[in-house]
């Protein structure tokens, strides 16, 4: 009983395990659509679009597009990847399959369930963005070794998506609520957070919605330690947005998984 | 009252004393008024129940009857809206992790991961006890012979049958060696040979000295397994004993079954309702109730009545069910 405290607790050490015996069976292709997926974008959009706009010269930061765009494209990745992390697999888990009931028969707690999962998305996150940052060094559109630091900002993007859809998913009655937060939510993100063009191209009343998103932030932090042109206050507000969304998300995940758990 | 056998005089006087406050040390479940809502919907509505170390107790019941309610509360998952309740002499609200450690679940609907295989089920269920490694897979592979799965271990689950998954998920209960299984209808919806083989393994648990809490609204079930029973009906407790007493006290000892033509039975019940302690009137067949059944028989057919068929049985369970639940559907 006196047992001294471990750094993390059993329980979500065992449901981390667990997500990642799972993952086993299909890593394979996600390592193969984590290096196709920045290649392809980064050819298309950062190489072919970037000719155009470098050649129009409107973008004002004195960089190339492709090296404008990559850091923008690894942040919302992050995004991307947390968010299928926390939709299906958190409904299939809580409402198809019923493991998670399985999980709580056992001295496994909520909160070891949602630390669990939160551990394999921050897996998921770091070696995705590692090798999206390795595409990035390919194309040359990464600065050693300052641009190293624009992983952790991707990762703690992601983990900012990853608590409060983790939420959602436990919230929602079926899969009808991803597309709707898909379409609502992560599409116009992906579009106009500052991912493809700086915010301040759009116009002026969409501005402060776009600033107020957390991929704008995300991509804000990740974009300023990737070109070393980092505005420290800024970044004080990305980083205290993007925290304080993980915490959100943490609370508001350990609630909503007891709900439908614990009844 | 009787106490259970393997009390000390000691521990008699001590649950004597504890009777009203707590359970007593053999007693692994003790409940007092327990109750669980859901909004308006009272699921369980106020129960006593103690199993004690060692037996096998079943919640009887027809569907909606509250077993599953009861079930989740006592495997400590489920917190009770009203009522006392105390699980291997611990509180669930203070103490969850602590008893779900000592426990194994079954529950209705197997909740095995699709995607692993059986052996890998086995391994990741073990290290939500907190079990070293190298002990699960000691334990998984006698586990897996236990449950004759062996030849399986390395297959996926998905394509497994109804029975294997249902034996995989005993075996899967048993990884930290519990001291009390709680089985929630274990053969539903499983073949005669697969629900044999099933209680052939509950048996050989009770045997070990595992302790069994099962559901079941199958009568035979009830009857290979349980020592003790409860049969539930709306959230209530309708008569509890083995089943050898519950059919000594709600049933006679014998069931005299005549059918007479379509639409004819209802006719005949008045003038044969003194030959049974009670009479039954199906749309098919006349139950009569007595302790002699042939002497009944035999006084029908006196009375100048040819019933097209005429079935003495002794009476079982189901007898005892449905005198307490009624005919009518549930659902």
């Amino acid at each position: 009983m006196a047992a001294p405290a471990p750094a993390l607790p059993r329980g979500s050490q065992a449901v981390f395990e667990g997500k990642m015996l799972n993952y086993k069976g299909n890593w394979k292709g996600s390592v193969v659509s984590s290096v196709l997926e920045p290649v392809l974008f980064l050819a298309a959009m950062g190489i072919s679009l970037g000719t155009l706009v470098d050649q129009g010269g409107r973008l004002n930061q004195g960089v190339d597009y492709l090296v404008f765009l990559a850091p923008g494209l690894l942040a919302a990745t992050a995004m991307q990847t947390a968010t299928f992390e926390s939709t299906y697999p958190i409904m299939g888990a809580l409402k198809w399959h019923k493991t998670f009931e399985g999980i709580l028969s056992t001295p496994v707690k909520v909160r070891d369930l949602v630390t669990g999962h939160l551990l394999f998305i921050l897996f998921r996150l770091v070696t995705t963005l590692a090798v999206f940052l390795a595409v990035m060094g390919a194309f040359g559109a990464l600065e050693l070794p300052l641009g190293l630091l624009a992983l952790p900002a991707a990762v703690l993007t992601g983990l900012a998506f990853a608590a409060p859809v983790a939420a959602f998913a436990a919230w929602v009655q079926n899969d009808a609520g991803f597309a709707a937060l898909l379409r609502f939510g992560i599409v116009p993100m992906f579009l106009f957070s500052g991912t493809f063009f700086p915010v301040d191209q759009l116009p002026g009343v969409l501005q402060p919605v776009a600033y107020a998103t957390p991929l704008w932030h995300g991509v804000s932090l990740t974009r300023g330690l990737a070109l070393g042109d980092l505005d420290g206050s800024v970044a004080l507000i990305n980083v205290t947005c993007l925290v304080a969304l993980v915490g959100l998300g943490v609370w508001l995940a350990r609630r909503q998984f007891a709900q439908r758990l614990v009844i | 009252m009787i106490e259970p056998a393997s009390l000390t005089q000691d521990a008699a006087v001590d649950n004597r004393d504890a009777f009203e406050v707590g359970p007593g040390v053999e007693e692994l479940v003790w409940a007092r008024g327990l109750r669980k809502t859901f909004g308006d919907f009272t699921a369980v509505d106020g129960i006593d129940i103690s199993v004690r170390r060692g037996e096998a107790f079943g919640f009887l019941g027809p569907n909606g009857a509250g077993k599953s309610s009861t079930m989740r509360m006592i495997g400590a998952v489920s917190p009770a809206t009203e009522g006392r309740l105390r699980i291997l002499g611990r509180d669930p609200v203070t103490d969850g992790p602590a008893i779900r450690a000592r426990l194994g679940v079954v529950p209705q609907t197997d909740n095995l991961d699709q995607e692993l295989t059986v052996r890998e089920n086995l391994l990741i269920y073990g290290r939500y006890f907190g079990i070293p490694r190298a002990q699960i897979r000691a334990r998984a592979a006698e586990l897996l012979d236990f449950v004759q799965l062996t030849e399986r271990a390395d297959d996926l689950v998905e394509p497994l049958s109804g029975g294997m998954k249902r034996r995989l998920t005993i075996a899967r209960s048993l990884i930290n060696e519990p001291e009390m299984l709680l089985l929630d209808e274990p053969t539903t919806g499983l073949d005669p040979q697969a629900r044999h083989a099933l209680w052939d393994r509950l048996f050989r648990l009770k045997q070990r000295g595992v302790t069994l809490v099962l559901t079941t609204h199958y009568m035979d079930e009830a009857e290979q397994l349980c020592d003790r029973l409860v049969v539930m009906d709306k959230g209530r407790i309708a008569a509890e004993g083995s089943p050898a007493e519950l059919i000594g006290t709600y049933s006679t000892r014998e069931v005299l079954e005549l059918r007479f033509p379509a639409g004819e039975n209802e006719a005949h019940a008045g003038g044969l309702a003194d030959l049974a302690d009670r009479i039954e009137v199906l749309p098919d067949r006349l139950l009569l109730y007595t302790d002699d059944g042939d002497a009944a028989a035999t006084a029908v057919v006196e009375r100048g009545l040819h019933p097209a068929s005429v079935l003495v049985r002794r009476s079982s369970l189901e007898d005892v069910f449905l005198r307490l639940t009624g005919r009518s559907l549930v659902d």
